[in-house]
């Protein structure tokens, strides 16, 4: 019984993991927005193309973030959540 | 003149050593103490010793350790580009100094204006900082920028800064500005002021992480399809990764160099910014102005 219940949180732990990293896709589809009109506006004016470069980069980290905070999520959610969660089952069972 | 010429080449070379002992005290600490570890294994920083305070025990990590060492390092590698600098000589190191010093001075300047050019020290030295210490990965030591502690103290600092700036028009003008641009938005604004130092925190420390988690994934795979290909081969060349020669430092040039270099970049950028569109300038012009006026009435 005891198998079963940390059987349980661990299959929870990847799949909450999994399921965070769904997050992956906002940024995504912002980054490549971004990146695409920062091309086209090189193409217009290719003689500002370094300023609109560093622009581009700081806008993509910044909307990099959300998928960063899901990857966290995702790392604690692996390497932190499950050795926590079966410490709390071990505890109440005793 | 010959005898203070060597004296000067000595202290040189001092300094160059002083520069390069760090990172190879590094590797020696990791190689004496750091257990080792084959195949998957994402751990944190390993740690060295802890110390029994009253509130919590102090832990001394691999992360401070390394991020010390690059202090050190760092510290002595500008001594060098400055010892023996003088007026109008160009010797080489001279004119790096002048460079490294006038782009960040630029860069200040047009991000933050004329107000804060005082800042260019702070901002490089965490540009540096941040830099090499996401490049220490390239040793193959841990990086310190992917220990969330380390990197949420710069962030810590630096909303202290912001806080700070804000502040600079009186405590009242500080809350006044929770209540902008409608008085029942305080909670999100009070929200999204706790955010920013999460934000660059977890924004820094996430790309570095996940740079090293997926290196250690690809070597491990690399592994595994070697032994899969090469695993009948004779003798030791069936337990020698020929796979994992090369592929990884491919990926290594985007996950280290590029990542480490942009995330520094956007970190002591995004300082800039906020620090800068934290102080509204024209108030406390206005109010400085205000105040000399009216002792000069007095």
């Amino acid at each position: 019984m005891l198998d079963l219940a940390i059987g349980i949180i661990l299959g929870g732990c990847a799949l909450g993991a999994g399921c965070a990293m769904i997050a992956g896709i906002g940024p995504g589809i912002g980054e490549g927005n971004a990146v695409a009109k920062a091309c086209e506006a090189i193409g217009r004016q290719p003689e500002c193309r370094s300023a609109v470069t560093t622009t581009m980069l700081m806008g993509c980290a910044v909307a990099e973030t959300t998928g960063l905070y899901a990857l966290v999520i995702a790392i604690l959610l692996i390497f932190v959540a499950p050795g926590r969660f079966v410490k709390i089952l071990l505890d109440a069972v005793k | 003149m010959s005898k203070s010429n060597t004296r000067f080449k000595i202290i040189d070379i001092l300094l160059l050593v002083m520069t390069i002992l760090p990172p190879v005290a590094g590797i020696v600490l990791k190689v004496l103490f750091v257990p080792h570890s084959d195949g998957i294994e994402i751990t944190g920083a390993h740690v060295f010793a802890s110390l029994d305070l009253p509130l919590m025990p102090l832990i001394i990590s691999e992360a401070q350790i390394n991020s010390w060492l690059v202090m050190i390092a760092l510290a002595f590698f500008c001594l060098y580009l400055t010892h023996g600098i003088r007026a109008h000589v160009d010797t080489k190191r001279a004119v790096i100094a002048e460079w490294i010093v006038e782009t960040i001075e630029k860069l200040v300047t047009e991000n933050m204006g004329e107000y804060f050019r005082g800042f260019a020290p702070f901002i490089c030295s965490i540009l540096a900082l941040s830099a090499f210490s996401s490049l220490m990965s390239l040793l193959g030591l841990f990086p310190p920028t992917s220990d969330l502690n380390v990197v949420a103290g710069w962030a810590l600092l630096v909303f202290f800064l912001i806080t700070y700036y804000k502040m600079k028009c009186g405590p009242l003008h500080y809350l006044k500005s929770f209540g902008e641009p409608v008085p029942f938005l305080a909670p999100l604004n009070i929200i999204s002021e706790v955010a920013t130092p999460v934000s660059m925190a977890f924004r820094h420390y996430g790309n570095i992480l996940s740079g090293t988690v997926i290196s250690v994934l690809i070597a491990a795979a690399l592994q595994g399809l070697t032994n899969l290909i090469f695993g009948n081969l004779p003798g030791i060349l069936g337990q020698f990764p020929f796979l994992r020669i090369g592929i990884p430092a491919v990926l290594s040039i985007y996950f280290d160099v590029f990542s480490g270099c942009l995330q520094a970049f956007i970190f002591a950028m995004l300082t800039m910014l906020y620090i800068g569109g934290a102080f509204p300038l024209e108030d406390y012009l206005k109010k400085k102005a205000a105040k000399t006026e009216k002792r000069l009435n007095t």
